[in-house]
Protein backbone atom coordinates (compact mmCIF):
# COMPACT_ATOMS: atom_id res chain seq x y z
CA UNK A 1 0.00 0.00 0.00
CA UNK A 2 1.26 3.42 -0.98
CA UNK A 3 1.33 6.03 1.77
CA UNK A 4 -0.63 9.12 0.73
CA UNK A 5 -0.17 11.20 3.87
CA UNK A 6 3.01 11.09 5.89
CA UNK A 7 3.16 13.10 9.09
CA UNK A 8 6.29 13.01 11.12
CA UNK A 9 6.79 14.54 14.56
CA UNK A 10 4.69 17.66 14.05
CA UNK A 11 4.21 20.07 16.92
CA UNK A 12 1.91 23.06 17.11
CA UNK A 13 1.52 25.44 20.02
CA UNK A 14 -0.81 28.39 20.62
CA UNK A 15 0.85 30.57 23.20
CA UNK A 16 1.63 28.19 26.03
CA UNK A 17 -0.93 25.59 25.00
CA UNK A 18 0.51 22.64 23.16
CA UNK A 19 -2.17 21.63 20.65
CA UNK A 20 -0.22 18.93 18.84
CA UNK A 21 2.80 17.28 20.36
CA UNK A 22 5.17 15.16 18.24
CA UNK A 23 2.38 13.54 16.24
CA UNK A 24 3.44 11.01 13.61
CA UNK A 25 1.29 8.78 11.42
CA UNK A 26 0.80 7.54 7.89
CA UNK A 27 -2.39 7.26 5.87
CA UNK A 28 -2.38 4.71 3.07
CA UNK A 29 -4.00 4.94 -0.32
CA UNK A 30 -7.62 3.82 -0.43
CA UNK A 31 -8.22 3.53 3.29
CA UNK A 32 -10.49 5.35 5.72
CA UNK A 33 -8.22 6.62 8.45
CA UNK A 34 -9.69 8.13 11.59
CA UNK A 35 -8.16 10.44 14.14
CA UNK A 36 -10.17 9.89 17.31
CA UNK A 37 -10.14 11.62 20.63
CA UNK A 38 -12.16 13.96 22.83
CA UNK A 39 -12.86 17.59 21.95
CA UNK A 40 -9.73 19.68 22.34
CA UNK A 41 -7.39 16.73 21.86
CA UNK A 42 -5.73 18.32 18.82
CA UNK A 43 -7.64 16.51 16.05
CA UNK A 44 -8.67 19.58 14.10
CA UNK A 45 -5.31 21.30 14.45
CA UNK A 46 -3.56 18.17 13.20
CA UNK A 47 -5.94 17.86 10.26
CA UNK A 48 -5.63 21.54 9.33
CA UNK A 49 -1.85 21.24 9.32
CA UNK A 50 -2.16 18.33 6.89
CA UNK A 51 -4.58 20.36 4.72
CA UNK A 52 -2.10 23.24 4.53
CA UNK A 53 -4.33 25.66 6.45
CA UNK A 54 -1.91 25.84 9.38
CA UNK A 55 1.82 25.62 9.59
CA UNK A 56 3.19 23.32 12.27
CA UNK A 57 5.98 24.78 14.42
CA UNK A 58 8.10 21.69 13.84
CA UNK A 59 8.04 18.40 12.00
CA UNK A 60 7.27 17.52 8.42
CA UNK A 61 4.16 16.63 6.44
CA UNK A 62 3.83 15.23 2.97
CA UNK A 63 0.50 14.78 1.19
CA UNK A 64 0.51 13.16 -2.25
CA UNK A 65 4.23 13.97 -2.30
CA UNK A 66 3.55 17.69 -1.76
CA UNK A 67 4.47 20.02 1.06
CA UNK A 68 1.02 21.18 2.23
CA UNK A 69 2.20 24.59 3.33
CA UNK A 70 4.55 25.61 0.55
CA UNK A 71 2.61 23.92 -2.26
CA UNK A 72 -0.83 24.63 -0.83
CA UNK A 73 -2.54 25.58 -4.12
CA UNK A 74 -1.17 22.54 -5.92
CA UNK A 75 -2.39 20.43 -3.04
CA UNK A 76 -5.85 22.04 -2.91
CA UNK A 77 -6.40 21.01 -6.55
CA UNK A 78 -6.07 17.36 -5.55
CA UNK A 79 -7.80 17.20 -2.17
CA UNK A 80 -11.34 17.78 -0.93
CA UNK A 81 -11.97 19.38 2.43
CA UNK A 82 -14.91 19.51 4.79
CA UNK A 83 -14.20 21.78 7.75
CA UNK A 84 -15.66 21.53 11.22
CA UNK A 85 -18.43 24.08 11.85
CA UNK A 86 -18.01 25.77 8.50
CA UNK A 87 -20.67 28.04 7.07
CA UNK A 88 -21.40 29.46 3.67
CA UNK A 89 -22.97 32.77 2.71
CA UNK A 90 -26.43 32.71 4.31
CA UNK A 91 -28.27 33.47 1.09
CA UNK A 92 -26.17 31.54 -1.40
CA UNK A 93 -28.20 28.93 -3.25
CA UNK A 94 -27.15 25.29 -3.25
CA UNK A 95 -26.51 25.20 -7.00
CA UNK A 96 -24.58 28.50 -6.85
CA UNK A 97 -22.23 27.09 -4.22
CA UNK A 98 -21.61 23.97 -6.29
CA UNK A 99 -21.16 26.05 -9.44
CA UNK A 100 -18.74 28.42 -7.70
CA UNK A 101 -16.69 25.60 -6.24
CA UNK A 102 -16.57 23.81 -9.59
CA UNK A 103 -15.15 26.97 -11.19
CA UNK A 104 -12.27 27.12 -8.71
CA UNK A 105 -10.56 23.96 -9.86
CA UNK A 106 -8.56 23.29 -13.00
CA UNK A 107 -9.91 19.78 -13.29
CA UNK A 108 -13.50 19.61 -14.54
CA UNK A 109 -14.55 16.03 -14.13
CA UNK A 110 -17.50 15.92 -11.81
CA UNK A 111 -20.98 16.87 -12.92
CA UNK A 112 -22.36 19.10 -10.18
CA UNK A 113 -25.98 18.21 -10.88
CA UNK A 114 -25.20 14.50 -10.67
CA UNK A 115 -23.34 15.05 -7.45
CA UNK A 116 -26.35 16.85 -5.95
CA UNK A 117 -28.53 13.99 -7.13
CA UNK A 118 -26.26 11.39 -5.50
CA UNK A 119 -26.33 13.34 -2.26
CA UNK A 120 -30.10 13.73 -2.35
CA UNK A 121 -29.97 17.51 -2.70
CA UNK A 122 -31.44 17.92 -6.16
CA UNK A 123 -34.79 19.16 -4.87
CA UNK A 124 -32.91 21.68 -2.72
CA UNK A 125 -30.75 23.10 -5.50
CA UNK A 126 -32.52 26.47 -5.42
CA UNK A 127 -32.67 26.74 -1.61
CA UNK A 128 -30.64 29.25 0.37
CA UNK A 129 -27.90 27.82 2.54
CA UNK A 130 -29.48 29.31 5.69
CA UNK A 131 -32.69 27.36 5.07
CA UNK A 132 -31.06 23.93 4.89
CA UNK A 133 -31.24 21.44 7.75
CA UNK A 134 -28.06 20.31 9.51
CA UNK A 135 -27.91 17.11 7.50
CA UNK A 136 -28.50 18.95 4.22
CA UNK A 137 -25.72 21.42 5.02
CA UNK A 138 -23.33 18.56 5.74
CA UNK A 139 -24.29 16.87 2.47
CA UNK A 140 -23.69 20.13 0.63
CA UNK A 141 -20.25 20.39 2.25
CA UNK A 142 -19.58 16.83 1.12
CA UNK A 143 -20.61 17.84 -2.40
CA UNK A 144 -18.18 20.77 -2.28
CA UNK A 145 -15.45 18.46 -0.99
CA UNK A 146 -16.01 16.05 -3.90
CA UNK A 147 -16.54 18.56 -6.72
CA UNK A 148 -12.92 18.31 -7.95
CA UNK A 149 -12.87 14.49 -7.86
CA UNK A 150 -10.17 14.62 -5.16
CA UNK A 151 -7.66 11.88 -4.43
CA UNK A 152 -7.82 12.49 -0.69
CA UNK A 153 -10.91 13.64 1.21
CA UNK A 154 -10.66 15.31 4.62
CA UNK A 155 -13.71 15.15 6.87
CA UNK A 156 -13.60 16.93 10.22
CA UNK A 157 -16.31 15.87 12.69
CA UNK A 158 -18.60 15.09 9.81
CA UNK A 159 -21.65 13.86 11.67
CA UNK A 160 -21.53 15.96 14.85
CA UNK A 161 -24.98 17.28 15.66
CA UNK A 162 -26.82 15.03 13.22
CA UNK A 163 -29.60 12.63 14.10
CA UNK A 164 -28.87 8.89 13.81
CA UNK A 165 -30.66 8.53 10.49
CA UNK A 166 -28.68 11.32 8.82
CA UNK A 167 -25.53 9.93 10.39
CA UNK A 168 -26.03 6.48 8.88
CA UNK A 169 -26.74 8.00 5.48
CA UNK A 170 -23.50 9.95 5.65
CA UNK A 171 -21.51 6.89 6.71
CA UNK A 172 -22.73 5.18 3.57
CA UNK A 173 -21.51 8.14 1.53
CA UNK A 174 -18.06 7.93 3.12
CA UNK A 175 -17.81 4.19 2.42
CA UNK A 176 -18.84 4.96 -1.12
CA UNK A 177 -15.91 7.38 -1.43
CA UNK A 178 -13.50 4.64 -0.42
CA UNK A 179 -15.13 2.22 -2.86
CA UNK A 180 -14.37 4.77 -5.58
CA UNK A 181 -10.69 4.58 -4.72
CA UNK A 182 -10.41 7.73 -2.65
CA UNK A 183 -8.41 7.98 0.53
CA UNK A 184 -10.42 9.36 3.44
CA UNK A 185 -8.90 11.05 6.47
CA UNK A 186 -11.48 11.88 9.13
CA UNK A 187 -11.70 13.00 12.73
CA UNK A 188 -14.41 12.05 15.16
CA UNK A 189 -15.11 11.92 18.85
CA UNK A 190 -17.76 9.27 18.28
CA UNK A 191 -16.31 5.85 18.97
CA UNK A 192 -19.15 4.12 17.21
CA UNK A 193 -18.43 6.13 14.08
CA UNK A 194 -14.76 5.21 14.18
CA UNK A 195 -15.52 1.56 14.80
CA UNK A 196 -18.03 1.25 11.97
CA UNK A 197 -16.30 3.39 9.40
CA UNK A 198 -12.53 3.38 9.81
CA UNK A 199 -10.08 0.86 8.47
CA UNK A 200 -7.48 2.23 10.86
CA UNK A 201 -7.62 4.72 13.70
CA UNK A 202 -5.14 6.82 15.63
CA UNK A 203 -6.09 7.67 19.20
CA UNK A 204 -5.06 11.19 20.15
CA UNK A 205 -5.17 12.88 23.52
CA UNK A 206 -3.58 16.13 24.72
CA UNK A 207 -2.00 16.46 21.27
CA UNK A 208 -0.22 13.12 21.53
CA UNK A 209 -0.96 10.06 19.46
CA UNK A 210 -1.26 7.14 21.85
CA UNK A 211 -1.73 4.22 19.47
CA UNK A 212 -2.57 3.46 15.84
CA UNK A 213 -4.11 0.31 14.37
CA UNK A 214 -7.30 -1.27 13.07
CA UNK A 215 -10.16 -1.00 15.57
CA UNK A 216 -10.18 -4.79 16.02
CA UNK A 217 -6.48 -5.02 16.74
CA UNK A 218 -6.60 -2.07 19.13
CA UNK A 219 -9.34 -3.81 21.07
CA UNK A 220 -7.51 -7.14 21.04
CA UNK A 221 -4.27 -5.51 22.17
CA UNK A 222 -5.57 -3.29 24.92
CA UNK A 223 -8.80 -4.96 26.01
CA UNK A 224 -8.51 -8.76 25.75
CA UNK A 225 -11.15 -9.16 28.47
CA UNK A 226 -14.31 -11.05 27.55
CA UNK A 227 -17.45 -11.35 29.63
CA UNK A 228 -20.20 -13.95 29.35
CA UNK A 229 -23.54 -13.45 31.09
CA UNK A 230 -25.83 -16.43 31.44
CA UNK A 231 -28.76 -17.66 33.52
CA UNK A 232 -28.96 -21.23 34.75
CA UNK A 233 -30.39 -23.16 37.70
CA UNK A 234 -27.91 -26.04 37.32
CA UNK A 235 -26.37 -26.59 40.80
CA UNK A 236 -23.00 -27.75 39.43
CA UNK A 237 -22.58 -24.84 37.03
CA UNK A 238 -20.40 -22.63 39.18
CA UNK A 239 -17.89 -25.39 39.76
CA UNK A 240 -17.76 -26.24 36.04
CA UNK A 241 -17.24 -22.64 34.99
CA UNK A 242 -14.41 -22.21 37.43
CA UNK A 243 -12.73 -25.22 35.89
CA UNK A 244 -12.42 -23.53 32.46
CA UNK A 245 -8.73 -22.64 32.10
CA UNK A 246 -9.07 -19.05 30.76
CA UNK A 247 -11.76 -17.99 33.21
CA UNK A 248 -10.56 -15.46 35.77
CA UNK A 249 -13.68 -14.92 37.81
CA UNK A 250 -17.18 -16.28 38.17
CA UNK A 251 -19.71 -14.13 40.01
CA UNK A 252 -23.12 -15.51 40.86
CA UNK A 253 -26.21 -13.50 41.73
CA UNK A 254 -29.31 -15.66 41.94
CA UNK A 255 -29.54 -17.51 38.63
CA UNK A 256 -27.31 -14.99 36.86
CA UNK A 257 -23.63 -15.87 36.31
CA UNK A 258 -21.03 -13.34 35.21
CA UNK A 259 -17.98 -15.10 33.79
CA UNK A 260 -14.89 -13.04 33.06
CA UNK A 261 -11.72 -14.10 31.28
CA UNK A 262 -9.27 -13.20 28.55
CA UNK A 263 -8.79 -14.01 24.90
CA UNK A 264 -10.98 -14.74 21.91
CA UNK A 265 -11.39 -18.40 22.94
CA UNK A 266 -13.23 -17.66 26.17
CA UNK A 267 -16.70 -17.62 24.61
CA UNK A 268 -16.09 -20.88 22.75
CA UNK A 269 -14.76 -22.50 25.90
CA UNK A 270 -17.86 -21.51 27.85
CA UNK A 271 -20.19 -22.83 25.14
CA UNK A 272 -18.18 -26.03 25.00
CA UNK A 273 -18.47 -26.42 28.77
CA UNK A 274 -22.24 -25.87 28.62
CA UNK A 275 -22.82 -28.51 25.98
CA UNK A 276 -20.40 -31.05 27.45
CA UNK A 277 -22.06 -30.85 30.85
CA UNK A 278 -25.58 -30.50 29.44
CA UNK A 279 -26.14 -27.31 31.41
CA UNK A 280 -29.45 -25.77 30.47
CA UNK A 281 -29.36 -21.97 30.16
CA UNK A 282 -32.29 -19.57 29.85
CA UNK A 283 -30.21 -16.58 28.77
CA UNK A 284 -26.78 -16.18 27.19
CA UNK A 285 -25.01 -12.96 26.32
CA UNK A 286 -21.47 -11.84 25.66
CA UNK A 287 -20.00 -8.44 26.35
CA UNK A 288 -17.10 -7.59 24.07
CA UNK A 289 -14.96 -4.53 24.67
CA UNK A 290 -14.97 -1.82 22.03
CA UNK A 291 -12.95 1.26 21.15
CA UNK A 292 -14.66 3.12 23.97
CA UNK A 293 -13.09 0.68 26.43
CA UNK A 294 -9.74 0.98 24.68
CA UNK A 295 -9.91 4.73 25.07
CA UNK A 296 -10.84 4.42 28.73
CA UNK A 297 -7.96 2.05 29.35
CA UNK A 298 -5.37 4.14 27.51
CA UNK A 299 -6.33 7.52 28.93
CA UNK A 300 -7.87 6.62 32.26
CA UNK A 301 -11.10 8.45 31.46
CA UNK A 302 -14.08 8.19 29.17
CA UNK A 303 -14.06 10.14 25.90
CA UNK A 304 -17.17 12.04 26.98
CA UNK A 305 -15.58 13.54 30.09
CA UNK B 1 -4.61 33.61 -10.44
CA UNK B 2 -7.96 35.22 -11.06
CA UNK B 3 -9.82 31.95 -11.52
CA UNK B 4 -13.12 32.18 -9.73
CA UNK B 5 -12.97 35.98 -9.34
CA UNK B 6 -15.87 36.86 -11.64
CA UNK B 7 -18.07 34.04 -10.46
CA UNK B 8 -17.38 34.88 -6.82
CA UNK B 9 -18.04 38.59 -7.46
CA UNK B 10 -21.29 37.83 -9.24
CA UNK B 11 -22.47 35.48 -6.49
CA UNK B 12 -21.55 38.01 -3.81
CA UNK B 13 -23.59 40.69 -5.62
CA UNK B 14 -26.59 38.37 -5.76
CA UNK B 15 -26.18 37.35 -2.12
CA UNK B 16 -25.94 41.02 -1.11
CA UNK B 17 -29.08 41.99 -2.99
CA UNK B 18 -30.99 39.15 -1.35
CA UNK B 19 -30.18 40.68 2.04
CA UNK B 20 -33.12 43.01 2.64
CA UNK B 21 -31.39 45.48 4.98
CA UNK B 22 -28.12 45.40 3.05
CA UNK B 23 -29.54 46.76 -0.16
CA UNK B 24 -31.85 49.17 1.64
CA UNK B 25 -29.19 50.65 3.90
CA UNK B 26 -26.56 51.01 1.21
CA UNK B 27 -28.67 52.19 -1.72
CA UNK B 28 -31.97 53.67 -0.56
CA UNK B 29 -30.70 55.63 2.45
CA UNK B 30 -28.02 57.64 0.61
CA UNK B 31 -30.44 58.45 -2.19
CA UNK B 32 -33.04 59.72 0.30
CA UNK B 33 -30.36 61.67 2.13
CA UNK B 34 -29.34 63.34 -1.11
CA UNK B 35 -32.89 64.34 -1.94
CA UNK B 36 -33.48 65.78 1.53
CA UNK B 37 -30.16 67.63 1.71
CA UNK B 38 -30.54 68.82 -1.85
CA UNK B 39 -33.92 70.35 -1.13
CA UNK B 40 -32.50 71.99 1.97
CA UNK B 41 -29.47 73.44 0.14
CA UNK B 42 -31.64 74.77 -2.68
CA UNK B 43 -33.77 76.77 -0.27
CA UNK B 44 -30.77 78.31 1.49
CA UNK B 45 -30.31 82.05 1.01
CA UNK B 46 -27.47 83.18 -1.23
CA UNK B 47 -24.26 82.35 0.63
CA UNK B 48 -22.18 85.19 1.99
CA UNK B 49 -18.69 83.77 2.15
CA UNK B 50 -16.66 81.90 -0.41
CA UNK B 51 -16.39 78.79 1.78
CA UNK B 52 -20.12 78.45 2.17
CA UNK B 53 -20.65 79.18 -1.47
CA UNK B 54 -18.38 76.32 -2.53
CA UNK B 55 -20.21 74.03 -0.11
CA UNK B 56 -23.53 74.72 -1.68
CA UNK B 57 -22.19 74.37 -5.20
CA UNK B 58 -20.41 71.05 -4.83
CA UNK B 59 -20.82 70.31 -1.14
CA UNK B 60 -24.01 68.31 -1.07
CA UNK B 61 -23.21 65.96 -3.95
CA UNK B 62 -19.65 65.47 -2.68
CA UNK B 63 -20.74 64.94 0.92
CA UNK B 64 -23.37 62.41 -0.03
CA UNK B 65 -20.94 60.69 -2.40
CA UNK B 66 -18.37 60.41 0.38
CA UNK B 67 -21.07 58.97 2.60
CA UNK B 68 -21.89 56.43 -0.10
CA UNK B 69 -18.24 55.42 -0.25
CA UNK B 70 -17.97 55.20 3.54
CA UNK B 71 -21.15 53.17 3.87
CA UNK B 72 -19.90 50.79 1.16
CA UNK B 73 -16.65 50.36 3.08
CA UNK B 74 -18.52 49.85 6.37
CA UNK B 75 -20.59 47.20 4.66
CA UNK B 76 -17.34 45.63 3.46
CA UNK B 77 -15.99 45.59 7.03
CA UNK B 78 -19.19 44.01 8.33
CA UNK B 79 -19.31 41.34 5.64
CA UNK B 80 -15.66 40.42 6.06
CA UNK B 81 -16.05 40.06 9.82
CA UNK B 82 -19.25 38.04 9.49
CA UNK B 83 -17.50 35.79 6.95
CA UNK B 84 -14.57 35.37 9.27
CA UNK B 85 -16.72 34.61 12.30
CA UNK B 86 -18.85 32.11 10.39
CA UNK B 87 -15.84 30.31 8.95
CA UNK B 88 -16.82 31.26 5.41
CA UNK B 89 -13.43 32.84 4.71
CA UNK B 90 -11.73 29.73 6.01
CA UNK B 91 -13.87 27.49 3.86
CA UNK B 92 -13.07 29.58 0.79
CA UNK B 93 -9.39 29.36 1.60
CA UNK B 94 -9.52 25.55 1.66
CA UNK B 95 -9.73 25.67 -2.15
CA UNK B 96 -7.26 26.77 -4.84
CA UNK B 97 -8.75 30.27 -4.45
CA UNK B 98 -6.08 32.86 -3.61
CA UNK B 99 -6.79 35.00 -0.52
CA UNK B 100 -6.35 38.19 -2.54
CA UNK B 101 -8.95 36.96 -5.03
CA UNK B 102 -11.50 36.63 -2.22
CA UNK B 103 -10.88 40.18 -1.00
CA UNK B 104 -10.74 41.61 -4.53
CA UNK B 105 -14.17 40.13 -5.24
CA UNK B 106 -15.58 41.91 -2.19
CA UNK B 107 -14.07 45.25 -3.23
CA UNK B 108 -15.51 44.79 -6.73
CA UNK B 109 -18.94 44.18 -5.24
CA UNK B 110 -18.66 47.42 -3.28
CA UNK B 111 -17.52 49.35 -6.37
CA UNK B 112 -20.49 48.10 -8.37
CA UNK B 113 -22.75 49.02 -5.47
CA UNK B 114 -21.22 52.50 -5.19
CA UNK B 115 -21.65 53.18 -8.89
CA UNK B 116 -25.25 51.95 -8.82
CA UNK B 117 -26.11 54.09 -5.80
CA UNK B 118 -24.54 57.16 -7.35
CA UNK B 119 -26.46 56.76 -10.58
CA UNK B 120 -29.71 56.26 -8.67
CA UNK B 121 -28.93 59.31 -6.60
CA UNK B 122 -28.61 61.50 -9.67
CA UNK B 123 -31.70 60.08 -11.28
CA UNK B 124 -33.74 60.67 -8.15
CA UNK B 125 -32.28 64.02 -7.19
CA UNK B 126 -31.61 65.72 -10.48
CA UNK B 127 -34.15 68.44 -9.94
CA UNK B 128 -32.62 69.42 -6.59
CA UNK B 129 -29.24 70.21 -8.08
CA UNK B 130 -28.52 73.93 -8.16
CA UNK B 131 -29.52 75.43 -11.49
CA UNK B 132 -26.83 75.68 -14.10
CA UNK B 133 -24.85 72.72 -12.77
CA UNK B 134 -23.74 70.34 -15.48
CA UNK B 135 -21.50 68.00 -13.58
CA UNK B 136 -19.47 65.47 -15.58
CA UNK B 137 -21.26 62.44 -14.16
CA UNK B 138 -19.08 59.80 -15.79
CA UNK B 139 -15.83 61.32 -14.54
CA UNK B 140 -17.42 61.95 -11.16
CA UNK B 141 -18.43 58.30 -10.90
CA UNK B 142 -14.88 57.23 -11.75
CA UNK B 143 -13.55 59.62 -9.11
CA UNK B 144 -15.89 58.14 -6.50
CA UNK B 145 -14.89 54.61 -7.45
CA UNK B 146 -11.24 55.55 -6.97
CA UNK B 147 -12.20 56.98 -3.58
CA UNK B 148 -14.11 53.86 -2.53
CA UNK B 149 -11.28 51.65 -3.71
CA UNK B 150 -8.76 53.65 -1.70
CA UNK B 151 -10.84 53.70 1.48
CA UNK B 152 -11.57 49.98 1.18
CA UNK B 153 -7.97 49.41 2.29
CA UNK B 154 -8.80 51.15 5.59
CA UNK B 155 -11.81 48.84 5.69
CA UNK B 156 -9.51 45.81 5.57
CA UNK B 157 -7.45 47.27 8.37
CA UNK B 158 -10.56 47.81 10.49
CA UNK B 159 -11.79 44.32 9.58
CA UNK B 160 -8.46 43.00 10.85
CA UNK B 161 -8.85 44.57 14.27
CA UNK B 162 -12.55 44.17 15.09
CA UNK B 163 -12.92 41.33 17.59
CA UNK B 164 -16.37 40.13 16.50
CA UNK B 165 -18.83 40.82 13.71
CA UNK B 166 -21.16 42.51 16.17
CA UNK B 167 -18.66 45.35 16.71
CA UNK B 168 -17.65 45.69 13.08
CA UNK B 169 -20.21 48.31 12.06
CA UNK B 170 -19.95 50.59 15.15
CA UNK B 171 -16.15 50.43 15.35
CA UNK B 172 -15.89 51.10 11.64
CA UNK B 173 -18.27 54.04 11.91
CA UNK B 174 -16.40 55.52 14.88
CA UNK B 175 -13.14 55.34 12.94
CA UNK B 176 -14.35 56.48 9.54
CA UNK B 177 -16.94 59.19 10.11
CA UNK B 178 -14.74 61.56 12.16
CA UNK B 179 -12.20 61.42 9.35
CA UNK B 180 -14.71 63.19 7.10
CA UNK B 181 -14.72 66.18 9.46
CA UNK B 182 -11.09 66.88 8.56
CA UNK B 183 -11.58 66.34 4.87
CA UNK B 184 -11.93 70.02 3.93
CA UNK B 185 -15.55 69.52 3.11
CA UNK B 186 -16.94 71.59 5.95
CA UNK B 187 -14.02 73.80 6.81
CA UNK B 188 -11.30 74.47 4.23
CA UNK B 189 -8.05 72.80 5.28
CA UNK B 190 -6.21 76.12 5.11
CA UNK B 191 -8.41 77.49 7.91
CA UNK B 192 -7.63 74.60 10.28
CA UNK B 193 -4.99 74.95 13.03
CA UNK B 194 -1.58 73.60 11.90
CA UNK B 195 -1.90 70.41 13.97
CA UNK B 196 -5.22 69.49 12.41
CA UNK B 197 -3.90 70.42 8.99
CA UNK B 198 -1.25 67.72 9.45
CA UNK B 199 -3.96 65.23 10.50
CA UNK B 200 -6.00 66.14 7.45
CA UNK B 201 -3.05 65.59 5.16
CA UNK B 202 -2.50 62.14 6.63
CA UNK B 203 -6.05 61.03 5.80
CA UNK B 204 -7.27 59.90 2.39
CA UNK B 205 -10.52 61.86 2.66
CA UNK B 206 -8.73 65.17 2.13
CA UNK B 207 -7.56 64.01 -1.30
CA UNK B 208 -10.87 62.32 -2.05
CA UNK B 209 -12.81 65.52 -1.35
CA UNK B 210 -10.42 67.64 -3.42
CA UNK B 211 -10.68 65.18 -6.29
CA UNK B 212 -14.47 64.92 -6.14
CA UNK B 213 -15.01 68.66 -5.79
CA UNK B 214 -12.61 69.38 -8.62
CA UNK B 215 -14.16 66.86 -10.99
CA UNK B 216 -17.63 68.08 -10.04
CA UNK B 217 -16.67 71.64 -10.90
CA UNK B 218 -15.33 70.56 -14.26
CA UNK B 219 -11.58 70.25 -13.65
CA UNK B 220 -9.61 67.93 -15.90
CA UNK B 221 -8.03 64.73 -14.57
CA UNK B 222 -4.51 66.13 -14.97
CA UNK B 223 -5.24 68.84 -12.44
CA UNK B 224 -5.96 66.10 -9.89
CA UNK B 225 -3.31 63.55 -10.80
CA UNK B 226 -1.65 64.19 -7.44
CA UNK B 227 -4.90 63.45 -5.56
CA UNK B 228 -5.37 60.19 -7.45
CA UNK B 229 -1.74 59.32 -6.75
CA UNK B 230 -2.22 60.09 -3.05
CA UNK B 231 -5.30 57.84 -2.90
CA UNK B 232 -3.33 55.08 -4.60
CA UNK B 233 -0.52 55.48 -2.06
CA UNK B 234 -3.04 55.20 0.79
CA UNK B 235 -4.40 52.03 -0.77
CA UNK B 236 -0.96 50.47 -1.08
CA UNK B 237 0.10 51.41 2.45
CA UNK B 238 -3.10 50.32 4.22
CA UNK B 239 -3.32 47.12 2.17
CA UNK B 240 0.27 46.27 3.03
CA UNK B 241 -0.36 46.85 6.74
CA UNK B 242 -3.59 44.86 6.75
CA UNK B 243 -1.91 42.02 4.83
CA UNK B 244 0.41 41.76 7.85
CA UNK B 245 -2.28 41.79 10.52
CA UNK B 246 -5.29 40.27 8.73
CA UNK B 247 -6.82 37.23 10.40
CA UNK B 248 -8.74 34.72 8.32
CA UNK B 249 -10.46 33.02 11.23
Amino acid sequence: MRPVIEVSAIRKTYGRTVAVDEASFTVNEGEIFGLIGPNGAGKTTTMECVEGLRKPDRGSISVLGLDPFRQVYKLQERIGVQLQQAQLQKRIKVWEAVDLWASLYRKKKVNGERLLEQLGLLDKRGAWFMNLSGGQKQRLFIALALINDPEVVFLDELTTGLDPQARHAIWDLVRNMRDHGKTVFLTTHLMEEAERLCDRVAIIEHGRIIDIDTPERLVARHCPERTVLLDTDNPTAEERFNAIPKVESVVRAGLRFTIRGRGDDLVTDVIHCLSENRIRVTDFRTILPNLEDVFLKLTGHSIRE
Amino acid sequence: MLRGLWKLTWIEIKVFLREPMGAFGSIVVPVLLFVVLGRFAKNMPTPATLAVSSFSRAGVPVLVSILIAVSAVLSLVTIISIYREGGILKRLRATPLRPQTILTAHVLVKLVLTAATLVLMFLAGRRYLPPGVHAPLFSFTIALLITTWSISSIGFLIASIVPTARFAQPIGAVILYPMIVFSGLFVPIALLPPGLQAVAKALPFTYAVRLLQGIWNGDGWWAHASDVAALAVFFVVFTAVSAKVFRWE
